[in-house]
């Protein structure tokens, strides 16, 4: 692992120029706060990014894999962490994926952790994740053939 | 004998003028039941020699054999009642001592949480004894029959004094050692016959355990019979009271033996086979209700057996130094109460400690157990071979 | 070893070209080898605390592949709250975990303020670090608790248990509740520090940090405890950082990072304390870690009290906030006692969150257990899977 460094300001600025000199336009920055960068990503371009952020920016953690429905389309949402270059760092990733092809490639091949979070978003939205060892319910029951977290599923079942 | 008065038929006999008595030396439950059995046979054989006068049933139930006959089963029950309390008693010491020492009160059920046993026995008695569908039927209920019958065998043949035993053989010691380290073989067999997973690893590690703690096991007793220079276990009691406690000169020989004895009754820091955090409860998972029940006063059972042993082996058995002809009065509670002490440290020793894991008690029997046992036999030997002994 | 020996016989036995082996040794030493079996622990077991499923398949009594199972207690909380007005949550995060409901809530508001863009007073914020670090030693004093069962002794488990009490009555001192507290509260908490709180809580830590090495001797100084916990499931730090583990269990395995350190939340910044970090990465890494954390939580609870006490009786508490949270997408994180948990928020402008996920650092951590049991035995995991700490009401949510 790379030796630590203390926070610095100049940290998300680094990564923006770092991620847009390598994906060009397939990567559009939203926003930046202390610590956090949020970033739009293309759905094919999610996994080379991830790879890349991994390997040579060295977030090692991925906190978080997000579905979102949006009505229109859905979101995948990843958040992902660094322990030693960035200490603190997070980088929010934002995918659109849309509603009559729910695919995106998965990066439980990157990070050990997305696998389940994966799992979460496939049963509860019904985003397919390419390429995922195991793509199975986990926290609802296997014979449940909806996806319960969709805004067309409410409360009360399907409207 | 006409219209006599009652004392004509309960008379109280000398006890070794009867010639059908079954022992050697003066043997005090036998006593007790003999004398029972004149109150309770004396009185129907004068009432019913007050209906018909001088009819031979009245004869015979005060003869010599019949009152032998019905002596030895008062007997068994007089024995094996005193081992019951005895082991009740210690059952309640573990739970009020666990619960001070665990900063709670322990049980609380009338005469001081004492009669929580009796509820407890209640509680399991009544419950429906369920047996699971697919168990081996036979081996199921005849192995835990043997773990309890075993257990019970053993702990009512332990002497209480010289005068209160069941069996005074020379080789009393090797008898329950040999009944001792039966359960084991039983739990094995039960553990598979139950068709559980849990039951079959607890069953494993049932025998994985007894390999490893029994040789030194026995080396030890061979050792204090070899320093007494007999197996009979009044011999070995009265070698001690002759020269001193053999704590002293077996230091290493009494806490290994202790141990070794936690392991033999299968408590806490050695309780692999029915470890409850991993194998819920290990060989016992299948058997409710009573037979549970049962199980749980087999451990027991065991849990005085071992301190027995130990009191017998390393404590002077019944007999106190340095207060002479007072021994004769109440050795049995002596002994009793040296029973109790040794669970009383048996019980510090579960509170304190979690359970080893099975490649622990191997390694700990082979690699500790073991050199300590054949160190103190060399000791033992030295002292015999210098004459102190 | 077998195949060794095997080979050797043949060597010797060739010396006599006409005799041909009857029994083919290799393929019956195959077919000797034991079988292997998948053994079902939970959901009603008592290693599980709460109800989960961990299937593990032995090979004697080395464990040669686990698959845990969760899902049980599903009962889709982030929906739920996606039909409820804001200040109706603040009870439902509560319940996500029971050992530790407080940082939950604390959690959930400190997310909403950020979409409200408001700042929660200074008072509010230091309360609520004496909040989590209340919660925060009473989770680790349940799962000091919990290792003592695990590994088969009930005296830790009841002096944990006493010790906790304490804690549970500085709760109740606090806000009248000692599990699901309802404290914390959009833009502050809910009331001010009752009338000799401080007082009491001095007097609890300085009880608790000479009453916490009698349970800790009782640990440490029995070597068969140290014996049953050291090397077993052990996880370098990569591999750690990969599976996304995090909290006590990440710090023992020599990864340096702590959100309250390292992005610093409800001014957690103005505080002094240590984050213990061990490098060995075993069981017993992860415990003395969690036992260093309980000591840096007294730290930062007197710390905390003399900021409280300093700012005054009169120091407002908290804020008044509006009822509509205005459209976007915030995030807030937090060191829950075990690991990272996180809250993501997506609001459109209604009085009703649009989206709100929960990150549970149990459920990724759990999904690592097949990684910390693989080889070890039978007997290392209840150990093991006791360093995770599991709590179920936030894994499956």
């Amino acid at each position: 692992m790379s030796p630590i460094r203390e926070y610095d300001s100049s940290w998300e600025g680094d990564i923006e120029n770092k991620l847009t000199e390598k994906f060009g336009d397939k990567i559009k920055f939203t926003g930046q706060e202390i610590r956090r960068v949020y970033a739009h990503v293309e759905r094919d371009a999610i996994f080379d990014v991830c790879k890349f952020l991994n390997d040579e920016l060295s977030f090692e953690h991925c906190a978080n894999v997000i579905g979102v429905d949006m009505k229109d389309y859905m979101q995948v949402v990843y958040h992902i962490d660094s322990y030693t270059t960035y200490k603190g760092e997070c980088v929010e990733l934002t995918v659109d994926v849309p509603n009559d092809d729910p695919h995106v490639k998965s990066v439980s091949s990157i990070w050990g952790g997305a696998n389940w979070n994966e799992r979460e978003t496939w049963e509860l939205f019904g985003i397919v994740f390419d390429g995922h060892p195991r793509l199975e319910r986990l926290l609802t029951p296997e014979t449940y053939e909806f996806f319960p977290f969709r805004k067309s599923y409410k409360l009360r079942g399907w409207e | 004998m006409v219209y006599s008065s009652i004392l004509d038929w309960v008379n109280f006999p000398d006890i070794m003028a009867n010639p059908y008595y079954p022992f050697e030396t003066y043997n005090l439950p036998y006593d007790i039941s003999q004398k029972l059995w004149e109150i309770i046979g004396g009185t129907i054989a004068w009432l019913i020699n007050l209906l018909f006068p001088g009819n031979p049933v009245s004869e015979w139930l005060v003869c010599d054999m019949t009152v032998n006959f019905f002596a030895l089963i008062i007997f068994m029950i007089v024995v094996f009642l005193v081992v019951f309390i005895g082991i009740l008693i210690s059952l309640w010491e573990e739970r009020k001592v666990l619960g001070r020492t665990m900063d709670r009160r322990g049980t609380m059920v009338g005469m001081k949480g004492f009669l929580q046993c009796v509820a407890d026995g209640f509680k399991t008695f009544m419950k429906e004894d369920t047996q699971p569908r697919k168990v081996d039927r036979m081996t199921y209920m005849w192995t835990v029959s043997l773990v309890i019958g075993t257990s019970m065998l053993i702990a009512c043949m332990i002497p209480l004094s010289d005068r209160w035993y069941v069996v005074n053989y020379n080789t009393g010691l090797l008898l329950i050692m040999g009944l001792f380290a039966l359960a084991p073989f039983f739990i094995l067999v039960s553990g598979w016959s139950q068709n559980n997973k849990y039951s079959l690893i607890g069953g494993m590690r049932a025998a994985e355990m007894m390999i490893s703690y029994e040789i030194p096991m026995l080396i030890l007793i061979a050792t204090a019979c070899l320093m007494a220079g007999t197996f009979n276990i009044g011999g070995i009691v009265q070698a001690q009271y002759d020269t001193m406690p053999y704590f002293i000169p077996q230091c290493i020989g009494f806490v290994t033996f202790f141990v070794c004895a936690n392991a033999e009754a299968e408590r806490t820091p050695f309780d692999l086979a029915e470890a409850e955090s991993e194998l819920v409860e290990g060989w016992q998972t299948e058997y409710a209700g009573m037979k549970w029940g049962l199980i749980m006063l087999a451990d027991y059972m065991r849990g005085y057996v071992s301190c027995a042993m130990i009191t017998i082996l390393y404590l002077g058995g019944w007999n106190l130094p340095f207060i002479g002809d007072l021994n004769n009065y109440v050795p049995e509670l002596v002994f009793l109460l040296k029973t109790w002490l040794v669970f009383f440290a048996m019980i510090i020793v579960r509170a304190a400690l979690p359970r080893v894991r099975t490649d622990q008690i191997l390694n700990l029997g082979w690699k500790v157990f073991m050199p300590l046992s054949i160190i103190n036999l060399v000791i033992v030997l030295l002292l015999k071979m210098g004459g102190v002994f | 070893m077998m195949a060794d020996d095997n080979t050797e016989q043949t060597k010797t036995a060739g010396q006599m070209p006409a005799m041909k082996p009857v029994v083919d040794v290799a393929a019956e030493t195959a077919k000797m080898e034991t079988d292997k079996m998948w053994v079902i622990m939970g959901p009603q077991h008592p290693f599980s605390h709460g109800l989960w499923t961990l299937k593990i398949k032995v090979d004697g009594e080395i464990v040669t592949d686990a698959e845990p199972i969760v899902g049980y207690l599903h009962r889709g909380w982030e929906k739920e709250a996606e039909n409820r007005p804001y200040p109706k949550i603040i009870p439902m995060a509560d319940r996500l975990c029971y050992a530790a409901s407080m940082t939950y809530t604390h959690l959930y508001c400190m997310t909403v303020e950020k979409a409200l863009g408001i700042d929660p007073p200074d008072k509010a914020k230091y309360i609520m670090i004496i909040a989590d670090e209340i919660n925060r030693l009473q989770s680790h004093l349940m799962w000091l608790a919990a290792v003592g069962t695990d590994l088969g002794n009930f005296t830790v488990f009841l002096w944990a248990m006493r010790e906790r009490e304490y804690w549970m009555d500085m709760n109740v001192r606090l806000c009248g509740a000692r599990m699901t507290t309802n404290y914390p509260r959009i833009g502050g908490v809910r009331n001010d520090t009752p009338e000799l709180f401080d007082r009491d809580i001095i007097r609890c830590t300085e009880h608790f940090e000479k009453a916490v090495w009698d349970i800790i001797g009782l640990i440490d100084d029995s070597s068969i405890y140290v014996s049953r916990m050291k090397n077993t499931g052990i996880l370098t730090p990569e591999q750690c950082a990969n599976l996304g583990i995090t909290g006590p269990a990440l710090r023992g395995t020599g990864v340096d990072f702590d959100l309250r350190r390292d992005d610093p939340y409800s001014n957690y910044d103005q505080i002094d304390f240590d984050v213990p970090v061990l490098k060995q990465g075993d069981s017993y890494a992860r415990y003395m870690v969690r036992v260093e954390e309980m000591l840096q939580s007294c730290k930062i609870i007197k710390q905390a009290m003399a900021k409280v006490r300093a700012l005054g009786k009169n120091a407002p508490y908290r804020l008044k906030v509006p009822s509509n949270v205005p459209a976007g997408r915030h995030f807030a994180k937090l060191e829950d006692p075990r690991g990272e948990s996180m809250m993501y928020l997506i609001s459109d402008g209604t009085d009703k969150p649009y989206r709100l996920k929960v990150r549970s650092p149990i459920f990724v951590n759990v999904s690592a257990s097949r990684e910390l049991c693989m080889g070890c035995r039978i007997a290392d995991v209840p150990a093991i899977m006791a360093m995770i700490d599991m709590c179920l009401g936030e894994t499956d949510r």
